[in-house]
């Protein structure tokens, strides 16, 4: 297996863009990702989309060979390959790219995210987005994807004793990284009242626990280290890229407090990456809810089980604590269009690499991670990048 | 959705068929025509079994936003619960004051409607939880 470097990322604000469809933003990422790599169109090898639900949101499948047309890469002809993964179709569409350049198949690929939620109803937005759950065991029988979530976040709060409020801080905290970030869907920072307040979803969750419907799209290019110098003098290396599955239904586990996938995906990533937890500075997790961000630092093995709460609360996942989680506002602030959320991370996490994540810049941060998770959590990707 | 699709699940969703692995006994609902654990062992040995049908809570949730066919319902509480052969089901749990429910809280499965298919599709039927004191 070859090293793999990034050599170029790019994304689209995070938002409901009523001027923009879904081609408008895939191509203005992957433009932007090509430029940030200043290469030419006839240098890339292949293209990967990650994108979940395209043919219920726009009624448009086959999207892969969508954004390699309007791209003008179809003249090129080269390979165009979508994939999905419900939550986890970018970051599984990134670990296929990885997979492409390291295997020594192809030497530039283009990975890019997209989804457009906003031309279909908040209520249908919701509806699709559950299909990535048990539709028949589950959804049937009135199970919403806030509220699958919801019953973990009940019982970790029975096992554990997390509270109500630690889990509104997590809100809080995302929602303080997004204001110091121009892309991000929500910029205005909130208080604990306002997440406790808001109107319920599916108790215990409320309004301000649940990231928000989006539209959007990240992309990168990856290049084979050994010819990523040709490009950039600031390579990102990707030293680490595992995935995991688990059962689809929730009930099916014998503990739903924890995502069995997140562990095992970490534990693969942190061998092949030849770290710790404790060397990691910076972390995108996939904060499709208030809870899943504190299942997710417990099962990275930033925290001890059941002190996920206490961690956010303490600020050892701000920006100067422990760990810096989420500095792009994660996908409660920055938002989740769910296809190009996987790349978007890879995208922040670059970016703190680099030095140039502007006021929400982690000082001295070596290593970073991203941890992308579909449905409730039957996919996890968790992928470990450095600086040169 | 096809009447089909329906109709072909219904010995699960009236009469909790499950399946239990022949070789180590483990319960799977809906059935599985291999264990999770004994894998190509257990092809051929999985047999039928119809849940007794009680249970308790697991975990719970008050369902506040809803898909438009639950419209009417909520807010509904929606339960996990582990049945006494040890598989867990998800519905909602009905009959019930929501300030009542709580972790542990025994109960037991009642047929009831569960569903349209639209506004001229079919209508379709399947296990809620009540309070089984």
């Amino acid at each position: 297996m070859r090293e793999v470097a990034i050599i170029g990322v790019g994304d689209t604000k995070f938002g409901e863009l009523w001027d923009m469809g879904f081609r408008d933003i895939g191509i203005a990422a992957g433009l932007a990702a090509v430029q940030d790599a200043n290469l030419a169109a006839e240098e890339i090898d292949a293209l990967y989309v990650g994108n979940m639900s395209a043919g219920r949101f726009i009624e448009q499948e086959h999207v892969a060979a969508l954004i390699a047309d309007y791209s003008g890469l179809a003249r090129d002809n080269i390979p165009a390959t979508r994939i999905e993964a419900a939550g986890a179709s970018g970051g599984l569409a990134l670990r296929q790219g990885y997979l492409a350049v390291a295997s020594g198949m192809h030497d530039l690929v283009v990975v890019g995210g997209a989804e457009k939620m906003t031309d279909v109803g908040d209520t249908m937005a919701a509806e699709i987005q559950s299909s990535s759950t048990d539709q028949q065991w589950e959804v049937t029988f009135g199970a919403t994807f806030p509220a699958l979530h919801a019953m973990i976040a009940r019982r970790h709060m029975h096992d554990y004793g997390t509270t109500r409020e630690q889990l509104a801080s997590v809100a809080v905290l995302n929602h303080l990284h997004g204001s110091m970030n121009p892309k991000a869907q929500f910029q205005r920072a909130i208080d604990l009242k306002t997440v406790l307040n808001a109107p319920p979803v599916a108790e215990p969750l409320g309004m301000f626990d649940c990231a928000p419907s989006s539209d959007g799209a990240a992309a990168v290019v990856l290049c084979a280290m050994e010819k990523a110098h040709k490009h950039t003098d600031k390579p990102i290396r990707i030293l680490a890229s595992a995935q995991a599955s688990d059962t689809l239904a929730l009930h099916a586990r014998s503990d739903i407090t924890s995502f069995q996938a997140t562990r095992v995906a970490a534990r693969h990533a942190f061998k092949q990456a030849g770290l710790e937890p404790k060397d990691i500075q910076v972390a995108e997790v996939h904060d499709n809810f208030t809870i899943s961000e504190l299942l997710a630092i417990e099962d990275l093995g930033f925290f001890p089980k059941g002190q996920g709460g206490k961690a956010v609360v303490d600020g050892q996942v701000a920006i100067g604590g422990k760990v810096a989680v989420n500095t792009s506002g994660g996908l409660k602030a920055r938002g989740d269009p769910i296809g190009a959320t996987g790349v978007a991370q890879v995208v922040e996490i670059v970016s703190q690499l680099r030095g140039t994540a502007g006021k929400r810049q982690v000082a001295g941060a070596r290593f970073g991670l991203t941890q992308n998770v579909g449905g409730t959590g039957a996919t996890v990707v968790v992928t470990i990048l450095g600086a040169n | 959705m096809s009447t089909a699709r329906l109709w072909r699940e219904n010995p699960s969703r009236y009469n909790l068929a499950a399946s239990k692995c022949g070789v180590c006994g483990k319960v799977f609902f809906p059935p599985r025509n291999v264990c999770s654990t004994c894998h190509r062992k257990s092809i051929g040995k999985m047999e039928q079994l119809l849940l007794s049908g009680e249970g308790e809570v697991y975990s719970y949730s008050v369902v506040h936003e809803a898909p438009s066919q639950f419209e009417m319902l909520k807010p509904y509480v929606l339960a996990m619960v582990r049945m006494d052969e040890g598989v867990m089901l998800t519905s909602q749990l009905i009959d019930v004051d929501p300030k009542e429910v709580d972790i542990g809280m025994r109960v037991k499965t009642t047929l009831r409607k569960v569903g349209e298919d639209g506004p001229a599709g079919v209508i379709y039927y399947g296990y809620k939880f009540t309070p089984n004191p």
